[in-house]
């Protein structure tokens, strides 16, 4: 069980991929000026999309040890991530509002006071810190998804939209039996098949979740490859495979970006209707949200369980919509106004 | 010294219903070196497809299902894939009508001529850009230098005609198939980019096939003329002798509803009738049914070419029974009157 090495591995690697981006981003006068405009309209989005992500980095950074004595001996031999430690470990018996000095039921001692800022669920675990863990969660099943769907979307739409004949008709029949099934059916199907964990749910998202983009990729391509400066390069010499990724594939990149972002909305909140169903990835918002369901029938109410993930989801969805529709105008040398 | 490029018998077909038909049929011309021919015809005649056939760029399902085009005595038709993609750019090059889609929005034009010299030489980004200076110098763009860092929407129309110009001069090549070169351009570039045109072709002693509907412009640019109707070459002339002397009765339709050579005051003179649709070609002449000269013989058979002069061949039973006979058909005027 060294998952929290690969975890720490994945946050390195992280890490200098950003570094990477920003020194070529900084180099680029194109791009810098494109961050600056994004960052002059989005700022706000800009910073909560940060946080969420720092939030999540923070989770996926793990170690061994270190611990006080106030956690339990089970958990003191196990990899706990900087989230855990700083937030973890404060666990009471039963529920407690926010900021409450005592149960909400019955009135009893908690053993942390006013230390529940969001409060605690039905069996004592602090709701702050179930929000925070859940970022990573959220991160990692909208990100990984995309990661593999909308590659999986642009492989089959560019080569059946650009080369036609029976490639496009072995994709459109894949597309067409894929979107005839219902979505839903699919998608229980897929993870009893795979097993109930995190990639499976990803890989079973994606699945299902390609199509769309792929018919999208494909129309465009279908489009651009009947204009004039796809036959300019023929004309030229250039071969088949450098016209898809000089010529087709950058004119469709403000597709992509959009659709990333609406697919990562759509995906974490597909997340919570699995979550419901109960096949969802532990310890996502969408399952939170699930269980606090039942707490809103209680007297009196138990609201900030679901306020607290719901909010969470929101602010993140929101946050990642708005910077995708600025990126994507920012972005489109066609919506750039020049500013030299 | 033969000719530059040789086309024999070219035959291009698409399926219409259930059978072939040729939009291209058995096409013979020749471009001499350093020769400007102007391919004439109206939208639908075969022009743009041509050209395509010659690049072996022909549109799916259509195919070239006959004939010979030869580059320097090399035959291009049996080529493979990839030397015929060598080919390409280096031996022949186009130009297309569209300036504002010629040329990929989301990148740089430098880059995008970059990327055209580098396909054909070995060379590094540097000397590329450098050569790509040069280019945009040459074709006459302003501020070449910072040009190069533009995008095709930050240009005009006439400079980005001049960028696929320089993107198809990169790869120095023997031949520039030039498709309606200026249509989409306001009249006045039209004439700064014909100029141009011109001078490339003396400065680098290249070919041009030049392929447009405009007879102005032929008369601007070309040294021979192939007039083209329905698939089919009908009359092959010097320029001046096609301006002075046309054979074909097609050709005198046309030169006759040129605005510039009518009479003032009247209306305009018409061919009667449209082009008949490729799918019901007539067997003889295609013409026929439009031609005010037609005989029986017309519409049984193809009539054979026939020499009216120095390099000016007509395909026309009229006239070739009418040799001996002179002086009819054509009163129209001059090219100096244009």
């Amino acid at each position: 069980m060294e998952s929290h090495l690969a975890s720490n591995g994945i946050v390195a690697a992280l890490f200098l991929a950003a570094g990477v981006t920003v020194w070529m981003v900084r180099r680029s006068r194109l791009w810098s000026s494109a961050f600056v405009s994004l960052w002059r309209r989005r700022r706000f989005a800009l910073l909560v999309t940060g946080v969420y992500v720092a939030v999540a980095l923070l989770d996926s950074v793990a170690w061994v040890g270190g611990d006080s004595l106030a956690v339990d001996t089970v958990a003191r031999h196990e990899a706990r991530s900087v989230i855990d430690r700083v937030f973890g470990g404060n666990q009471e018996k039963s529920y407690s509002a926010p900021f409450a000095e005592a149960e909400f039921y019955g009135g009893g001692d908690l053993r942390y006071p006013g230390r529940h800022w969001l409060g605690t669920d039905m069996i004592g675990r602090d709701i702050f810190y179930l929000t925070l863990k859940g970022a990573r969660v959220a991160l990692l099943i909208g990100g990984l998804t995309s990661l593999i769907a909308i590659p999986l979307a642009l492989l089959f739409g560019i080569s059946a939209g650009y080369f036609g004949g029976r490639i496009d008709d072995v994709v459109f029949f894949l597309m067409t039996t894929l979107a005839s099934m219902p979505g839903l059916l699919l998608l229980i199907a897929l993870i009893m098949v795979m097993g109930k964990s995190t990639l499976a749910v990803c890989v079973a998202l994606a699945v299902t979740g390609w199509v769309g983009f792929c018919r999208v990729s494909r129309g465009e391509t279908l489009k651009l490859r009947e204009l004039e400066f796809v036959s300019a390069a023929r004309s030229l010499g250039v071969s088949e495979f450098q016209i898809v990724m000089r010529h087709i594939l950058p004119n469709l990149m403000h597709l992509v970006i959009i659709t990333f972002v609406l697919m990562f909305s759509g995906l974490v909140l597909s997340e919570a209707i699995l979550s419901w169903l109960g096949i969802g990835v532990d310890g996502s918002w969408g399952q939170m949200i699930d269980q606090a369901r039942n707490e809103l029938s209680r007297d009196p109410i138990v609201w900030w369980n679901i306020a607290a993930s719901g909010t969470a989801l929101f602010g993140l969805i929101l946050a990642v919509n708005f910077v995708g529709d600025a990126l994507r105008d920012v972005l489109d040398p066609r919506t750039i106004e020049d500013e030299r | 010294m033969t000719a530059l490029l040789q086309v024999a018998g070219l035959t291009t077909c698409f399926p219409m219903s259930q059978k072939n038909v040729p939009i291209v049929d058995a096409l013979d011309f020749e471009v001499g070196r350093g020769e400007v021919l102007a391919l004439v015809g109206e939208s639908g005649s075969g022009k743009s497809m041509t050209a395509l056939s010659l690049m072996r760029l022909v549109p799916k399902p259509g195919r070239i299902t006959a004939g010979s085009v030869r580059l320097d005595g090399q035959e291009l038709l049996d080529l493979s894939v990839r030397s015929m993609r060598s080919v390409r750019g280096s031996g022949v090059a186009m130009i297309f009508q569209e300036p504002m889609t010629s040329l990929n929005p989301v990148i740089r034009v430098g880059e995008q001529v970059v990327e055209a010299i580098r396909l054909h030489e070995r060379v590094s980004r540097g000397a590329a850009l450098d050569r790509c200076r040069e280019l945009f110098e040459q074709v006459g763009i302003p501020d070449a230098a910072e040009r190069v860092n533009a995008y095709p929407h930050q240009l005009s129309g006439g400079l980005k005609q001049r960028v696929m110009i320089a993107m198809a001069l990169s790869a120095r090549p023997r031949l520039l198939i030039a498709d309606e070169p200026t249509t989409a351009l306001d009249v006045t570039v039209q004439a700064q980019i014909l100029r141009l045109l011109q001078e490339l072709q003396e400065e680098t002693g290249m070919s041009i096939l030049l392929i447009t509907h405009d007879l102005g412009i032929v008369n601007e640019l070309a040294d021979r003329v192939a007039v083209l109707y329905a698939g089919r070459i009908v009359e092959t002339a010097p320029r001046t002798a096609l301006f002075k002397t046309p054979k074909h009765p097609y050709t005198q339709g046309l030169l006759r509803s040129m605005p510039a050579l009518a009479p003032s005051g009247e209306r305009l003179p018409e061919i009667p009738g449209m082009v008949p649709s490729p799918s019901d070609w007539p067997l003889g002449c295609r013409f026929a049914s439009r031609c005010a000269r037609a005989m029986d013989q017309c519409s049984q058979s193809l009539p054979e070419f026939t020499d009216q002069g120095p390099r000016h061949t007509v395909a026309c039973y009229a006239v070739s029974q009418a040799d001996s006979q002179s002086g009819h058909g054509w009163a129209g005027g001059t090219p100096e009157g244009l």
